[in-house]
């Protein structure tokens, strides 16, 4: 909300410069996000009040006119001027030459210089909201009352300070003028004014016009309201039409400019019902009925259901009570009779009501903050007092006030002890006094014992409920800086280990350093992502998003896959002569079946790692290596490295996933749990994300599952054997469907076998058709003594021995 | 032959042998002369062998020195070959210096995404302090995220998170489950599991229905804190993130609290550090304030503590939460909050 400083010293003298006052607010807990100058920067010698002494035509231009101003001391200029609302004896600013303005056609601030338009020489101007900054309105000129001084520097007549305040939802007091002065009466030591609510009663008593009646008196907490006669709508005058204007409202007439301005001062919302358009004189509150129509003040036809609550006359409801006026009681031009209602209404019915109409308005946005049933007749008798000011007219005595139920005043003790437990400083209850009395506290005398304080709110606070709430008011005025500052002392609990936390950091560590960048994606994605990846149907109905912001974040992912997909397209697009090394560890979201229970997903921690294009970077020196791609065998080495850098022992067996090419997959077993996936993604899905051109090696992991399995498995140490060991080399030819995996297990069952690594595999025209040849290198070490040659020799006999009887190798010569 | 011509044949020998030596430019002409003249039939080895010829009584002599110039020249072989070695290498090398600017073998770096590396470094901060890591949930219930935290249904205080609820309706019509708006639902979710004293961090996503821009995404990290036990006050607050501050920010960091506004907690704070950037004098990215804004905290509220089964006349603590983007930002200099999960490689190969 916007605050000008000139409506805040009103009620309160301002002791501070107006940015220190901001900052002091701020610090307080009301923040002020900025301190607008309006008109501040207007020189005081060039941007003056002028009178329009008379209106000429332009000689040549239809649309121009030649209007000549009084500047006063006898200066009179004519000007040439775009505007369609000038008119001799209007009041207006005029700016002369060197003024800095802004530029409406170089969309600058500038200094003003003389002009020859259309044959007519121009110097000076007269001003419109856009050029002095005070609008957006650059159609018309500003025209001023008429009794704005002539000559006088237009800094001094329309400049101010305008506080801009963001409020905080427990303090709708902070809405309005009053509440803030409050706040700046507490924070400087002052004393708060507060306007005088008195008027003449002239007429008759209010109840023998009419009868109002409160029938939901859960939903209506109180009504007030008075009556004034002989009114006269018409603009308001120029401290009305500047105060609403300041704070960003925009006038509309001498009445409702009223009511937005004791809004704006008191924080009560207030309405001017055209009396004489309430039919029998009755005003009834109550539930709308279902099907019931109502045309609101914005033209709006609204469809109303119970509980919404109206406001009605003995017909039909005449307003949408705590959330805006109905059109058909409207304050127009013949209004003369107006009834002013000042009520209180229940938070969340308006809440609901306004949020189901989609119709939010400072009304509805102050009685869902819960403001305070006190401030209802003090607001009615304020705008009362004011409509008689600005609009003339009689009052009629007394006001109706309707309060079914009467909420006492919170009242909260406060003891010495709790502070000290909260803030960590001993202050003196007297202080502590001192301090809420300045912010509107009453110390009662209710049985408070020791130096115990018993404290009423103040009837403009609505967020005072318990003894803590007093104990941050205390904070914030003295000042939190002010506080104490201390380090944690106590106990520090017991470690609790977080195995998945360091399973996921570790992974993370390993994988950077086995060169994989590390990616984040969105948890949300796409029907559509979802499809291409061909990640529904099976068994998988994903969580789906009951609002979400755009079909493009529409379901909670349950697996990685579309993400790693869509990331590497996109980076494809911008690098495609890089090879793409990237994975992300973060969670998939697996639905579990309760009915209409709520039972939150699994959340799978799940790492996914994919290789695509280049597999080195391009080099000089890796001439040879530059056109490879990378492939199955580059996600293996890396998945083989992080196991390994994990202490996890894993096989590997033939997977079919309809993902993934068949003959290019692998299931990931830790014993016989299967973790995992390791593969090539099938083209038909890499085309549906533009990723054609090379292949794409993914593997995928269940960090949960991993950690169950590495749990399990601790890396043990084992010596390194004192003796020499010799390395052997033997080709085999096996049969294709022979694994290498059977082949080592044969070969390392042997106990003098130490490691075995493969180191060619070949098929080719010297190998018979459905046979492939893979050569070893056996590296055999003794835990006893140094290997003879022929010892080596024996052993590797013994070994091809048993290839040959288990799985029909043969050496290859 | 005499002494006296043998003798002096050697002398000769020696001179010119010593004076070819020297003229020598290449290994492969040293060994042509070490052959001519210390060879087998080299001239040397041949003027040795005539010694035989001088009668024996005179040989000595002879012998002596032609001992001597064997020596000598071997000595001066030995030399020659050492020298001339040194310069082949050299000129070898020479010839085959390397372009040292050229770039070495490529060595593949991967590298951390921003978000955490910054989730690290925070949680190492609070762990010096005793906080130990936990995790939650990100899709929540409405009771977790809301309304054990002092935030009831269809309190204004709401319109603080908007929310993204997940489709599933319950036998009420309502919508109980949610994706989480901030970290803070772990609160009520560690105490309930917990007895007293709590130290924690809470790292995770959160999402917010929210446009995007520049410094706003819809979907986000935060770092929960709790502490609660006997004793704990907001002296213990400011003094803990205070050194949180000066721990990730550096020494001389300044910081500030002010009231601010959270239903579960009270006093509510917001903590601002001296812009480190511009050591408070101003710049853009402390908006010409001197001051950034990096953390909402405060006193638990004794409604969540009770709501939990503590009771707060005996138990008090703090809570505080602070986004991950916006403190990599601030550190890295990023502008643009969006490019944290577009994943553009050009983005994360520079963390």
């Amino acid at each position: 909300m916007q605050v000008p400083l000139s409506w805040l010293k009103k009620y309160v003298p301002i002791t501070l410069p107006p940015r220190e006052l901001a900052h002091r607010l701020t610090m307080a807990g009301v923040e002020v996000t900025a301190v607008h100058e309006q008109g501040t920067q207007w020189e005081r010698d060039k941007v003056l009040v002028g009178h329009v002494l008379k209106v000429e035509p332009h000689p040549n231009a239809d649309r121009l006119r030649l209007p000549t101003v009084d500047l006063g001391k006898g200066e009179q200029v004519t000007v040439v001027c775009g505007a369609p609302n000038v008119a001799a004896g209007q009041k207006i600013i005029f700016a002369k030459e060197g003024a800095r303005l802004f530029n409406t056609h170089s969309s600058r601030v500038e200094p003003l210089r003389p002009a020859n338009i259309r044959g007519v020489r121009s110097v000076g101007m007269v001003c419109s909201a856009l050029e002095l900054d005070l609008g957006q309105d650059q159609e018309g000129i500003v025209v001023l009352p008429d009794d704005a001084p002539i000559g006088a520097p237009a800094a001094d007549y329309l400049g101010d300070i305008i506080f801009e305040i963001e409020t905080t939802p427990n303090r709708p007091d902070c809405l309005c003028v009053l509440g803030i002065a409050h706040e700046v009466a507490a924070l400087t030591g002052q004393k708060v004014t507060e306007p005088d609510l008195s008027y003449p009663e002239d007429g008759d008593p209010i109840v023998k016009h009419v009868a109002i009646e409160i029938a939901d008196p859960d939903l209506c907490h109180r009504y007030t309201a008075s009556l004034i006669t002989g009114v006269k709508v018409g603009p308001s005058p120029k401290w009305l039409q500047d105060a609403l204007a300041k704070s960003g409202q925009r006038p509309i007439n001498n009445v409702v400019d009223v009511t937005n301005y004791v809004m704006l001062e008191y924080n009560q919302p207030l309405h001017a019902f055209d009396f004489d358009k309430v039919k029998e004189r009755h005003i009834i509150v109550r539930q709308a009925r279902p099907g019931e129509e109502l045309v609101t003040l914005d033209g709006a036809t609204r469809k109303l259901s119970p509980p919404m609550l109206v406001i009605a006359d003995a017909h039909d409801a005449v307003g949408l009570a705590g959330v805006m006026g109905g059109a058909n009681t409207e304050v127009s031009g013949y209004t003369t009779a107006i009834l002013l209602e000042s009520a209180n209404f229940e938070p969340i019915n308006t809440r609901r009501t306004s949020a189901a109409l989609k119709l939010s308005t400072g009304a509805a946005y102050r009685f869902e903050r819960a403001i305070r049933a006190e401030l209802a007749p003090l607001a009615l008798r304020r705008a009362t007092q004011l409509i008689l000011q600005v609009a003339g007219g009689k009052a009629a005595k007394g006001i109706v006030d309707l309060q079914p139920r009467r909420n006492p005043p919170p009242v909260v003790r406060l003891t010495r002890c709790r502070v000290k437990q909260v803030l960590g400083a001993d202050l003196s209850m007297s202080k502590v006094q001192s301090v809420l009395v300045s912010l509107g506290f009453t110390p009662t005398k209710a049985e408070g014992h020791g130096d115990d304080l018993v404290l009423e709110a103040p009837f403009w606070r609505s967020d005072i409920a318990i003894e803590d709430d007093l104990v941050e008011e205390i904070a914030r005025i003295i000042g939190y800086d002010e506080m104490p500052t201390t380090s944690l002392s106590g106990h520090i609990p017991h470690h609790v280990p977080q195995p998945m936390w360091d399973l996921k950091q570790k992974a993370r560590d390993l994988l950077a350093a086995a060169g994989m960048h590390e990616a984040i994606s969105y948890s949300l994605t796409s029907h559509e992502t979802l499809e291409r990846a061909e990640v529904f149907g099976n068994d998988i109905q994903p969580l789906a998003i009951a609002n979400p912001m755009s079909a493009q974040f529409q379901y909670l992912r349950p697996n990685l896959r579309g993400s790693m997909f869509e990331t590497l397209a996109a980076n494809w697009r911008t690098s495609p002569r890089d090879g793409l090394r990237l994975f992300e560890i973060g969670r998939a979201y697996l639905p579990r079946q309760a009915g209409h229970k709520a039972t939150l997903p699994d959340e799978r921690e799940t790492l996914i790692a994919a290789f695509a294009g280049r597999r080195f970077p391009l080099s000089w020196l890796a001439k040879e290596q530059a056109g490879q791609d990378m492939s199955f065998f580059d996600a293996k080495g890396v998945l083989e490295s992080l196991l390994s850098g994990l202490g996890v022992e894993t096989r590997y067996e033939p997977a079919e996933d309809s993902a993934l090419l068949t003959g290019r997959a692998a299931r990931i077993l830790c014993g016989d749990q299967a973790v995992g996936a390791v593969g090539e993604v099938h083209p038909r899905i890499l085309e549906r994300f533009d990723l054609t051109g090379a292949p794409v090696a993914i593997f995928e992991i269940d960090l949960a599952k991993l950690l169950e399995a590495a749990a399990r498995t601790e890396k043990r140490y084992s010596t390194a054997g004192r003796f020499p060991e010799s390395a052997r080399d033997i080709a085999l030819v096996v049969s294709a469907d022979v694994s290498s995996e059977s082949i080592e297990a044969v070969i390392k069952r042997h106990k003098m076998v130490r490691r075995i690594t493969p180191f060619d595999v070949f098929v080719g025209s010297s190998v018979a058709a459905g046979k492939r040849s893979i050569a070893y290198q056996i590296v055999f070490q003794s835990p006893k003594d140094t290997l003879t040659a022929e010892q080596v020799s024996r052993a590797l006999e013994d070994i091809l021995r048993q290839l040959q009887r288990e799985l029909g190798a043969e050496m290859r010569v | 032959m005499t002494t006296k011509d043998a003798t002096s044949n050697l002398r000769e020998l020696q001179a010119q042998a010593m004076s070819e030596l020297g003229a020598l430019r290449d290994l492969s002409h040293l060994e042509e002369w070490r052959v001519s003249y210390l060879g087998r039939k080299g001239k040397l080895t041949q003027t040795l062998r005539s010694l035989g010829e001088i009668p024996p009584e005179q040989r000595r002599e002879a012998g002596m020195a032609g001992n001597e110039a064997k020596q000598a020249l071997e000595i001066a072989y030995g030399l020659r070959l050492k020298e001339l070695e040194e310069a082949a290498l050299a000129a070898k090398l020479q010839q085959e210096r390397l372009d040292i600017t050229l770039p070495g073998w490529p060595v593949l770096s991967g590298s951390l995404h921003p978000t955490t590396s910054i989730v690290r470094e925070v949680c190492a901060a609070f762990a010096t302090m005793g906080f130990q890591v936990v995790e939650g949930p990100e899709v929540e219930l409405d009771g977790y995220n809301f309304e054990k935290l002092n935030i009831p249904k269809d309190h204004p205080a709401r319109d603080m998170w908007n929310t993204l609820w997940v489709d599933h309706t319950d036998a009420n019509g309502g919508r109980p489950m949610l994706l989480r708006t901030h970290t803070s639902p772990m609160q009520a979710r560690i105490m309930e599991k917990t007895k007293p004293p709590v130290r924690v961090v809470v790292p995770g996503k959160c999402y917010r229905y929210e446009a995007t821009d520049a410094t706003h995404e819809w979907h986000f990290t935060q770092v929960e804190g709790l502490a609660v036990d006997k004793g704990i006050t907001l002296a213990d607050l400011k003094g803990t993130l205070y050194e949180f501050a000066r721990i990730l920010f550096g020494q001389d960091r300044k910081v500030r609290f002010r009231c601010d506004y959270f239903p579960f907690v009270e006093p509510g704070a917001e903590m601002s550090m001296d812009c480190f950037l511009c050591e408070g004098k101003g710049c853009r990215v402390c908006k010409h304030t001197g001051w950034i804004e990096i953390l909402g905290a405060g006193m638990v509220h004794p409604k969540v503590l009770e709501g939990v089964g503590y009771d707060s006349n005996t138990y008090t603590g703090f809570a505080f939460g602070m986004g991950m983007e916006r403190m990599a930002m601030l550190k890295h200099g990023i502008e643009d909050i969006r490019l944290f999960y577009a994943n553009d490689l050009r983005f994360l190969k520079q963390f």
